[in-house]
């Protein structure tokens, strides 16, 4: 069961990386600030945004096969995957048809949320995830913690040791340049060499029947263009209607993501390079499940900037969420999907909006996380919080019983030793004082004046 | 104008100050205020925390209460958001619209329904004020508009606190949660605490002679926080620095 509370007093117990990582993502969201301020049709273009995914959502069947009639027009091979299993033996399949065993991965959520590197390791295949921050945990054998820049809970100096340790560079080198060319080194030598590549898909063009993806280092390119086989890998969510929307997403994207005002690289592919193959697998995993009751969920573009705003993510890690999203919108997908393993994730919010505020396409997260709370906690785990809540109910619900409950306290505060009342409060007081019952309650001097 | 004064119920056991404070900025504008009796909560932990039916049965309880009046008027911007924005979305939303769309934060009264120009405070604060706005207030009642929005600044309960003769207001760095959230502060009490503390940093790096806020609870997590440490700096309602009934010498450290 993920305790949100205990890792994130853990990852706390560090001050030194939690100021550090506190601060590193909040300068992304400053620098966020002023590349959205830069447009003075900012505001209009989220909720432009809202309403082209509110319309391809309601219209999602249409626009898939649609999407999948123009691509394989154009030569794009189309497959199908109801869940994670099925869109990793598709990739698997694909892979052992050309022959390939080395393999290099850029931008992609989807295969992470499938488990495929892990899957097609098992299986002898080579996997190098080819974007910085992704090689990174790759080489540290650590999960990412922000969808991204997902090796963001580590410092430099760490990522030196992992380098020093897998690529032999000097130790205790952990200038990032040097770093990044001594990265770069190593994955040429793997791209060259690959013999197919697998990438993410931020956008689905029904009308154009092609795909975009939204890169910074150019590794999607790179290894699409060597490599004789391109997988790329996309949930429902990512259709569009056509080119024409583009536009309004790319603007979003970057400038939500990085603050940029767009990204390095944004690579259409419309069809496979002469000779070559190009797959697209179109999975589900769970997703029209929430078309249901929570279709504002798959509104994501994945741009990560209610990572970068939450108070909470900031200071706790994305380790602490315990799944492949972390943040506001990790905790929303997870904590419904499910309420007994993820219920703390519902509760690791303060409910303070301002997920809300910086969401592109304006998807209502705290509401969503409020929502899960019940489910949440109706859950064994929970029971003691219920119990309580209810009790509290019970008092609140009857004037009488709230001022015997006020008198009580009082009562507490002039008798008991300081020290009681502490045990007493709890995790409360484990940081804070209590205040102290004013001598006379509002009510009761109101009772007074009008005699 | 009738108005009522809902007082939430922490505030009526550990602020009353605060709840003084309220009633007589009102009826120093011109307002009858009245006090239901029997009130007590407006079900905000119940809606937060998804115990729907136990929240539903407050809002009755509310509604019962309330429903007479022009305006509701309470020294809480999140017991306000709750009302406003929760009571919208039970079942017979019908019965809840007057009660949704008359029932104000005490700053956003002043500055929307009596307004900015016949605001009068006569008691001088001459002090550097830390003006913690809560998230309710900004994210929730549009009280001021968040970092986040691009779109123009603007600050109702800053505009009423600058009408107090020779106050500073000062916004901290950050407009960011100071880690209350209700439940969250015993559910999460590492985090709370950090947020908590870096908040009031951020205050204190502006060399403020307080803090101040709409919401008793954010503050009363951050005074909670600094005594525990010995942080020397004080709290109070904006309600108490607009009825002149904090004695400004003693706010100075
Ligand atoms: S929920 Fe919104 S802010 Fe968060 S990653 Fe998705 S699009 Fe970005």
């Amino acid at each position: 069961m993920i305790d949100h509370a205990g890792a994130a007093a853990e990852f706390l117990g560090d001050r030194t990386r939690a100021k550090r990582h506190d601060e590193a993502l909040w300068f992304v969201r400053q620098k966020r600030d002023a590349a959205a301020g830069s447009l003075p049709e900012w505001e209009a273009l989220r909720s432009h945004a809202q309403r082209i995914k509110e319309h391809t959502l309601a219209h999602l069947g249409y626009y898939l096969e649609r999407f999948e009639t123009n691509a394989r027009a154009n030569g794009i091979e189309v497959y199908w995957a109801r869940d994670a299993a099925e869109c990793n033996a598709i990739v698997e399949r694909l892979l052992a048809e050309e022959g390939a065993r080395s393999i290099v991965k850029s931008k992609s959520m989807l295969t992470e949320e499938c488990g495929l590197n892990p899957y097609l390791e098992a299986r002898g295949y080579e996997v190098t995830d080819t974007d910085l921050g992704e090689r990174i945990i790759q080489l540290a054998g650590d999960r990412p913690s922000h969808i991204v820049l997902p090796a963001i809970h580590l410092s430099k100096e760490e990522v030196g040791t992992v380098f020093h340790e897998t690529m032999g560079t000097p130790e205790g080198l952990s200038d990032p340049e040097a770093l990044t060319r001594a990265a770069r080194r190593d994955l040429r030598g793997r791209f060259l060499c690959a013999d197919a590549a697998i990438t993410g898909v931020n956008f689905a063009l029904a009308e154009e029947g092609g795909i975009v993806v939204c890169t910074n280092e150019g590794n999607a390119d790179l290894g699409c263009a060597i490599a004789p086989l391109h997988i790329a890998c996309m949930g429902i969510e990512k259709v569009i209607p056509s080119a024409r929307e583009l536009g309004v997403f790319t603007r979003l994207l970057a400038r939500s993501a990085t603050g940029q005002a767009i990204t390095a690289y944004t690579s259409h592919f419309h069809a496979p390079r002469p000779g070559g193959r190009l797959a697209v697998v179109i999975v589900d995993n769970g997703r029209s499940e929430r078309l249901r009751n929570e279709s504002e969920l798959l509104r994501c573009i994945r741009c990560g900037a209610c990572m970068n705003t939450c108070p909470v993510y900031r200071r706790s890690g994305g380790h602490s969420y315990g799944s492949v999203t972390p943040g506001p919108v990790g905790s929303a997908l997870r904590a419904s999907a499910d309420p007994a393993d993820a219920g703390s994730l519902a509760f690791a919010c303060t409910l303070c909006g301002s997920c809300d505020a910086v969401c592109p396409v304006r998807i209502p997260l705290h509401e969503r996380l409020r929502i899960a709370r019940e489910a949440a906690l109706a859950a064994p785990t929970y029971a003691p919080k219920r119990r309580i809540l209810k009790l509290a109910a019970w008092v609140v619900r009857d004037p009488r019983r709230l001022e015997w409950t006020a008198w009580l306290w009082r009562l507490a505060d002039r008798i008991l030793p300081g020290w009681i009342l502490e045990r007493l409060g709890g995790p409360w007081s484990r940081e804070r004082t209590f205040p102290r019952p004013a001598p006379r309650r509002f009510s009761e001097m109101m009772e007074e004046r009008n005699g | 104008m009738r108005v009522a004064l809902f007082v939430p119920c922490y505030v009526d056991q550990f602020y009353p100050e605060a709840a003084m404070a309220t009633l007589e900025v009102l009826q120093a504008h011109g307002c009858t205020v009245e006090y239901p009796r029997g009130q007590t909560c407006c079900g905000q932990p119940f809606f937060n925390n998804g115990l729907l039916d136990e929240a539903y049965e407050l809002a009755e309880r509310f509604v019962a209460l309330f429903e007479g009046y022009d305006a509701i008027v309470a020294p809480s911007s999140s017991c306000v958001a709750t009302v406003r924005h929760r009571y919208g979305t039970l079942s017979d939303a019908e019965r809840f619209a007057h009660i949704c769309s008359h029932t104000y934060e005490l700053c956003e009264f002043l500055h929307d329904v009596i307004g900015p120009e016949r605001l009068r405070f006569e008691r001088p604060f001459p002090l550097r004020v830390g003006l913690h706005n809560s998230c309710h207030a900004i994210r929730e009642l549009h009280e001021a508009r968040s970092s986040e929005e691009m779109t123009d600044p603007f600050d109702k309960i800053a505009a009423v606190l600058a009408k107090v003769p020779d106050i500073e207001v000062v916004p901290p760095g950050r407009d960011e949660c100071c880690g209350f959230g209700g439940s969250f502060s015993v559910m999460e009490p590492e985090v709370s605490a950090a947020m908590g503390l870096d908040r009031i940093a951020d205050h204190r790096s502006n060399g403020v002679d307080l803090i101040a806020g709409a919401d008793r609870s954010c503050l009363m997590h951050m005074e909670g926080l600094a005594r525990k440490r010995g942080i020397p700096i004080g709290f109070a309602h904006v309600a108490e620095i607009l009825a002149g009934r904090i004695d400004p010498k003693e706010c100075k450290k």
